[in-house]
């Protein structure tokens, strides 16, 4: 199947990757013709005891999440499942993480090995399957959240961690300001906050680790607690956040998603907003200007982008925020290091390459 | 001890650069005390923590701010002149190495820490802060930065940067690249770029990911937005004494399979706590043949059940003694020897050359019993040291660089177990770069497209190739000079050919 991705690649045509297509509306729209990689599947080798899994580009996350799951084993990044299909290589290229982001990392900080074609249908191996390794440049990093412009993901190895031992899940009634703060000081404590979700005046809180110190952590915290006996961790509000399927998520309002500092106050915008990592991350379903969302964001060192909307906003606003020209120049380079001929997903990224 | 110095042909040459002229923009540019040009001013900066390898550079570069910086960038250039930036040079890797034909860019100036916000949990800091200045100037509000290179109390978070530095606690709290938000730098042609923000992504390539460990290739750091973390309540220490080297291993791999990731999880060999008990009286079990360390920190609750279910899985691998540390002085005693390894094998030997090659932890006993081969060939010691939680091997071979034909030996130990770091499915470099040192086992592990994308990265940011010339990346022509092959998976690639 390579050779086939190869002759494709070699064909010179711009080319749309795919996966399951359950990211579609993510980044600009796709352009090119349709190179569909969920064929190439399946996992390569996975080592519970080595805290790392390789699996092809093609194989559902479900697969994956399965496997791990029967060793007590995840990815601590939470990716969002935005259909049943969705593959590890749509994971990868968009680089999305879900609730347990700030405190586990991103997509980005489990990156251990990346197997790519590159435009001109080369072959590249970067990094690998331990924990630690710094020969040559990070592409394996580099590669997650490029959105396939980079190249044509074959194989990804990520680092897998143990599930927690315990999850207790707590709610606050407290108005958003309030809640931003408390956030941001209890992240200052050696406190087990896995997830946080700030909506409607209720803030949500995710206790993940030892039994001990999430028990420890409860106490200390108050807070009504989800879930019937303390010992069934009811983890359905955090999936369903997980992969936007709260109601908040739902219509057809702009949704934007806001990555700020954590302790950028209440943002003066109009529209629902619901906050997740511990105030690092603002969904927004506002149907105000882009300009305006953007120099929101940007005002308090962060930036904006529009994550699902109409087709047309997308193409006016551009999907991501606009970079400061020597950034967009230095993108261009990179983009030409790797795929000199613009073959893959152009566009997806910035319409400018 | 000697110095020697490689030449590569096939590497650019800068030996037409002008010296004078060099000198003369740079004096346009610095005030007089921030740049050396002396024979003796040059001297401290001809090597790094990697002291096999020396060399003069032309002048040497104190800039006291970014705007000098972009200044020297900008006049190196236009001249088209070599620059090595250089932190606190505890490198081990030759990373800052000078170029003889070329300027040290010295950061030890700027070393100011110049925002610390504890409801973010974030520093921002100027290249030449040392790393664990940072973690005292945090501890008042309970925070820390997380890694702790062994290096910590010298060097400074604009090398660390640069090399992507670990310690003993990143298999929990990870590397540089995961505990930095921002960093601020300037091109070879000065200018000024910011990679990431205060947030926790940004938009565009994560080039933040690309410039940490990128050795100076890429750009020069001027300033840094850290991450700072919650100091744990409690940390308490298990060492385990083990009487084969392999249980102590499988010791490590049945830890992570109860589903445990300790704060930091290492092992020693005999050969180190042998060299490293007379020096620091730490206590260990100089009888065992692998001592192990491993640290659980967090609340006090979650600490003691983590050391019980820690001490239940060591039992049953088989140590012979387990000891916990019962308050934090003990602690930092038992962590102490581990800490002080290398200026210890300094203590009982001339020289030592330590290597940095990850393995899969699995192929530990494999990897050792090759030294102890390797030991007897070369007919030089060696002492091991090993982040066990992430199979990141410190092999510490001893040698004497007066007696001739040591250190051509020591290399030659060095690269045979780089070569094996690979073949196991590893890497020839865990934490130190590749640097100077290791530039020539690069074509053992990639291939030439491979280094070939490596280098296009590399003009994307640098098209001339003045930063840090001759370092990380090997051009092809050297590969082809070494002899060296690149192996995949222990196979070569085109077993058809004839090797030289």
């Amino acid at each position: 199947m390579i050779e086939t991705f190869k002759a494709r690649i070699l064909a010179g045509q711009p080319l749309c990757i795919r996966g399951s297509g359950s990211k579609d509306f993510y980044g600009n729209a796709p352009q090119g013709e349709l190179l569909e990689a969920r064929a190439y599947a399946g996992i390569v080798a996975y080592e519970p005891t080595e805290l790392f899994i390789t699996a092809k580009c093609g194989t559902p996350l479900a697969e994956i999440e399965t496997a791990l799951a029967a060793q007590g084993q995840c990815l601590p990044f939470e990716p969002p499942r935005f259909g049943a299909g969705s593959t590890l290589g749509g994971v990868v290229a968009a680089g999305l993480s879900g609730p347990r982001r700030a405190s586990a990392g991103a997509v980005r900080d489990f990156m251990l090995g990346v197997k790519l074609l590159d435009g001109t249908a080369h072959e590249l191996t970067f990094g690998g399957q331990v924990m630690k390794n710094v020969a040559g440049y990070d592409i394996s990093r580099l590669i997650a959240g490029s959105l396939g412009t980079l190249g044509l993901i074959l194989e990804v190895s990520l680092k897998v961690l143990p599930k927690p031992v315990a999850e207790a899940t707590l709610r606050f009634a407290l108005p958003q300001a309030e809640a931003l703060d408390k956030l941001n000081r209890w992240a200052g404590q050696p406190l087990p906050i896995a997830a946080s979700a700030w909506l409607d005046g209720v803030l949500t809180l995710r206790l993940a680790g030892a039994r001990t110190a999430v028990e420890a952590a409860e106490k200390k915290l108050g807070g009504m607690k989800v879930g019937a006996d303390g010992t069934a961790i009811d983890n359905s509000f955090w999936d369903e956040l997980r992969d936007q399927k709260t109601s908040f998520f739902a219509g057809a309002l702009p949704l934007w998603r806001l990555s700020v500092p954590s302790v950028a106050p209440v943002l003066a915008l109009p529209g629902a907003t619901l906050i997740e990592w511990g105030g690092a991350l603002r969904w927004l379903r506002s149907t105000a200007p882009a300009d305006e969302i953007r120099t929101a964001a940007a005002s308090v060192g962060g930036s904006a982008t529009v994550f699902r909307c109409d087709p047309a906003l997308k193409s006016a606003a551009g999907a991501f925020a606009p970079l400061p020209a020597p950034l967009m120049s230095l993108h261009h380079r990179m983009k030409a290091a790797f795929d000199p001929h613009g073959i893959f997903n152009p566009g997806r990224l910035y319409k400018e390459f | 001890m000697n110095s020697r110095t490689h030449s590569h042909e096939n590497d650019q040459d800068f030996s037409d650069v002008d010296c004078a002229a060099v000198l003369a923009a740079l004096a346009a540019v610095l005030p007089a005390a921030s740049l050396l040009a002396g024979q003796e001013e040059l001297k401290p900066y001809e090597c790094d923590g990697l002291s096999a390898y020396r060399r003069l550079p032309l002048a040497v570069a104190l800039p006291e701010n970014e705007a000098q910086v972009v200044a020297v960038l900008q006049a190196c250039h236009r001249l088209g002149v070599p620059v090595v930036a250089r932190g606190a040079g505890t490198g081990l890797s030759g990373g800052a190495l000078p170029h003889p034909h070329g300027v040290v860019l010295a950061l030890a100036k700027m070393k100011h820490l110049l925002r610390l916000d504890p409801v973010a949990r974030l520093a921002v800091v100027q290249p030449g802060v040392r790393n664990l200045a940072i973690s005292e100037a945090a501890a008042p509000h309970g925070l820390y930065y997380a890694p702790d290179p062994s290096s910590q109390i010298a060097c400074t978070i604009g090398g660390n940067i640069a090399e992507n530095a670990g310690g003993v606690h990143c298999l929990k709290y990870g590397l540089t690249v995961h505990n930095v938000l921002r960093v601020r730098g300037v091109t070879i042609a000065g200018e000024i770029l910011e990679f990431g923000n205060a947030a926790l992504d940004a938009p565009g390539y994560d080039l933040l990911a690309l410039m940490i460990g990128s050795e100076g290739l890429l750009a020069v750091v001027t300033e840094v937005t850290v991450k700072l973390i919650p100091k744990p309540e409690v940390a308490r220490v298990i060492m385990a004494s083990f009487d084969e080297v392999i249980k102590a291993g499988a010791a490590v791999a049945e830890i992570i399979a109860a589903g445990i990731i300790p704060a930091g999880l290492e092992m020693m060999d005999k050969a180190a706590t042998a060299a490293v008990e007379p020096f620091v009286k730490a206590g260990y079990d100089l009888n065992a043949e692998a001592i192990l360390l491993a640290e659980s920190d967090g609340t006090p609750e979650e600490v003691e059940e983590e050391i019980a279910a820690m001490r239940a899985v060591l039992e049953k691998s088989g140590a012979t003694d387990i000891r916990v540390s019962r308050d934090d002085a003990e602690r930092l005693r038992f962590w102490a020897g581990r800490k002080a390894a290398f200026p210890a094998v300094g203590r009982i030997s001339p020289d030592y050359y330590c290597m940095d090659g990850t393995i899969p932890r699995k192929r530990l006993a494999e990897m050792l019993t090759a030294i102890a081969a390797m030991e007897k060939k070369y007919r030089l010691r060696c002492a091991n040291v090993f982040h066990a939680g992430d199979g990141n091997l410190h092999p510490l071979i001893m040698y004497d660089a007066n007696v001739p034909g040591e250190l051509e030996r020591t290399e030659a130990f060095g690269v045979e177990i780089l070569d094996l770091s690979v073949k196991l499915g590893g890497t020839i470099t865990g934490e130190h770069g590749v640097g100077f040192e290791k530039v020539g086992s690069m074509c053992t592990q990639f291939s030439s497209d491979e280094l070939t994308a490596f280098h296009r990265v590399k003009a994307a940011f640098d098209p001339q190739g003045l930063l840090n010339p001759d370092k990380a990346v090997p051009t092809l022509h050297r590969c082809a000079e070494f002899g060296r092959m690149h192996v995949h998976q222990g196979a070569l690639k085109h077993p058809e050919l004839e090797r030289f």
